[in-house]
């Protein structure tokens, strides 16, 4: 494996929350990605931790751009380079409300196109921007200042709902396991076409946890299977080594629960409902690795 | 070469003579036709243009801005319900400094579902920073695309230009059309504040209120700069292919004592209409509004306006009527709304309502008594 490169492209004066694991992962993408890139973001936490104008945080170019179009702008931009010869890594880094919800419409135009860009969802399962609003990627059971009494409907499927594209890549990560983050982005920039990336980030002010747990979070949530680390490449799905332990023998899913403030006083009946999603997630991962189905 | 055409094919066909990088589209009637030629264009090589077939008018904007923002060129058209859904990023795109060009077919908007001419939707986008024009006759639609591109990407000016024609009674009848070899009349585009991997740069960042307002500024002095580039594009276009235009197309203006003011297609049949009143001696004169935004000066002096106004702005009055009122305070003006869901008014129509002319009231024709 290589190693990751020294190079930084984030300097150390974003306004990030202590513990942001969304800024931990584009540090990450960027030193896979390299400095011939553009980053288009749409209204998410990484329009405001680039810092104010006339300053940036970020040592290459970021387009930012409204909440529902981002995949539509990397869609020009995308033409646009390849129009002039030019092989310059078009990136969309956004939350999970620009992916998931408001901006699900662009990102479905622009896979089906054959678009070539790197798409990356960081997801930390709410509207974090705003003050951690109920998204569709918010679990079920999880407090938000709009579920004050925790979410009753399930996280949507988002993977599956890409997956249903057909793209060349597609896979899933976490900073929490840096390496394997890196590796991913490296292999979906080398994929021409589209890739996507699905990243869990855990949110200290969000979550409810403390500011030096969201990496531990992060660990807890692929050791419990909550988070499963996989990749797809050209429809061939294989699990990614840190998951492949936990599908075997999963950590209790309270574990993940119970050190996060958003789940606090989650009923008996919404951890049985989230314990069958994630058996459920994991025996069609499993069978679509063994070529099952 | 002569030749006829479409309002539709002969947008398509400055297009492709403009030569954009890339070309985002998405059909709506009655503009589709306008897409679907540069898709035969692209795919029968007469056009090196990459075409994003984008799943939503938003979208289309969005990829337009999204390429333009790299430095080349591009294009998209629309038309009624379609342009308003791309509303949000038509700011965007003036707010960025980005020449796109955008040919706008009018239509009036739902419910109920009417697809043919009104200008509500250009109207509506009135405040977004986008240069407007509007154009009457087939001719008029190509050469004024031509302009556009060498308009919006003036360095002095660097804002989005719209082009506007009426659905179906201009976008899809035919009249003979003369297309140009443009040679360098339109020169490469150069975008000052391009992406550039080399000098990164932070763009639509976080803003504070004094940045935000010199950016504002800045959109309105390129506006205020605009009249002077315009008119020079329109003479370098006179000069090189013999076809003259200005803010306004003046028909036997200079002697009339009442003035037919209008945009788009009305105002050719306002120029029969003053033919007729000039039989019957009236002193009629007919001004075309071809500039909405800038909003062009006016010599209306000591004259009689009948406003047509294709468009209204519920609560207060004729959206063209308003821009003349605004800059005129003490102009005399009978403001006729008519037109509206692709009403016919004739030439006819036209000599009655300055015939009948209540000056300093309104008329909503078919409705009113």
């Amino acid at each position: 494996m290589a190693e990751i490169p020294k190079e930084e492209y984030l300097e150390k004066c974003t306004t990030a929350c202590a513990g942001c694991t969304s800024s931990l992962t584009l540090r990450y993408v960027l030193k896979a990605a390299g400095p011939d890139t553009v980053l288009v973001v749409p209204a998410c936490c990484t329009s405001i931790l680039q810092g104010i104008y006339p300053n940036t945080a970020f040592n290459v170019p970021v387009y930012n751009i409204a909440f529902a179009a981002a995949a539509a702008c990397a869609s020009g931009m995308s033409e646009a380079f390849a129009s002039m010869g030019k092989k310059t890594n078009v990136i969309v880094y956004a939350g999970d409300g620009g992916t998931i919800d408001i901006g699900i419409q662009a990102l479905s135009g622009a896979l089906e196109r054959g678009t070539d860009f790197l798409y990356i969802c960081y997801d930390n399962e709410a509207y974090g921007n705003t003050g951690m609003q109920r998204s569709g990627a918010t679990p079920m059971g999880a407090r938000t200042t709009t579920t004050p009494g925790g979410k009753t409907n399930a996280k949507k499927d988002l993977d599956r709902i890409i997956a249903a594209h057909n793209i060349p890549y597609q896979a899933t990560a976490t900073p929490a396991y840096p390496k394997d983050l890196y590796e991913k982005v490296k292999t979906a920039l080398a994929t021409p076409g589209p890739s996507f990336i699905h990243i869990l980030a855990p949110c200290p002010p969000g979550w409810r946890i403390a500011s030096d747990m969201s990496v531990a979070v992060g660990k807890l949530a692929v050791k419990t299977g909550s988070w499963v680390l996989w990749e797809r490449k050209y429809g061939e799905l294989s699990i990614s080594s840190p998951s492949k332990g936990a599908m075997k023998k999963r950590a209790p899913l309270r574990d993940y629960l119970s050190v996060q403030g958003r789940f606090k006083g989650i009923s008996d009946s919404t951890v049985n409902e989230l314990e069958q999603a994630i058996e459920k997630n994991i025996a069609q991962l499993a069978k679509e690795e063994a070529g099952e189905c | 070469m002569l030749t006829v055409a479409t309002g539709n094919k002969a947008v398509a066909a400055a297009v492709k003579a403009a030569k954009p990088a890339v070309v985002a589209a998405y059909p709506i009637t009655p503009q589709t036709e306008i897409v679907e030629q540069i898709a035969e264009y692209v795919t029968a090589g007469e056009m090196d243009a990459r075409y994003i077939p984008v799943e939503s008018e938003h979208s289309a904007m969005t990829a337009c801005i999204g390429a333009s923002i790299t430095g080349v060129r591009s294009f998209t058209a629309t038309s009624s319900q379609g342009l308003l859904y791309m509303h949000e990023m038509l700011h965007w795109a003036a707010g960025a400094r980005l020449p796109i060009v955008m040919a706008n077919v009018n239509r009036a908007l739902g419910p109920g579902w009417n697809v043919w001419a009104e200008h509500t939707d250009a109207f509506s986008q009135r405040d977004t920073g986008w240069l407007q024009f509007f154009v009457s006759t087939v001719q008029e639609a190509y050469d004024t695309t031509l302009m556009a591109f060498r308009i919006a990407e003036d360095t002095g000016i660097l804002l989005p230009v719209m082009v506007n024609l009426d659905g179906f009674v201009l976008s899809h009848i035919m009249q003979s059309l003369e297309t140009v070899e443009i040679g360098d009349y339109i020169p490469p585009m150069v975008l000052p504040h391009k992406i550039d991997v080399d000098n990164p740069a932070g763009y639509g960042t976080l803003t504070g209120p004094n940045d935000h307002f010199k950016f504002r500024w800045e959109i309105e002095r390129a506006m205020r700069h605009s009249p002077s580039v315009i008119r020079d594009a329109e003479e370098e276009f006179a000069r090189r292919f013999g076809r003259k235009y200005g803010p306004t197309d003046e028909y036997l203006c200079d002697d009339a004592d009442v003035l037919i003011v209008s945009m788009g297609t009305l105002g050719k049949e306002a120029e029969v209409a003053v033919d007729i009143l000039r039989k019957e001696g009236v002193k009629a004169g007919s001004m075309r509004i071809r500039w909405f935004r800038p909003f062009p000066e006016l010599d209306i002096r000591g004259r009689d306006l009948v406003v047509l106004d294709r468009g209204y702005s519920f609560g207060f009055g004729g959206v063209l009527t308003d821009s003349i009122k605004s800059r005129y305070r003490d102009a005399s003006i009978f403001s006729v709304v008519a037109g509206l869901g692709g009403q016919e008014v004739t030439y006819d129509d036209i000599a009655e309502f300055v015939r009948n002319r209540r000056m300093n009231e309104e008329y909503w024709f078919g409705v009113d008594a």
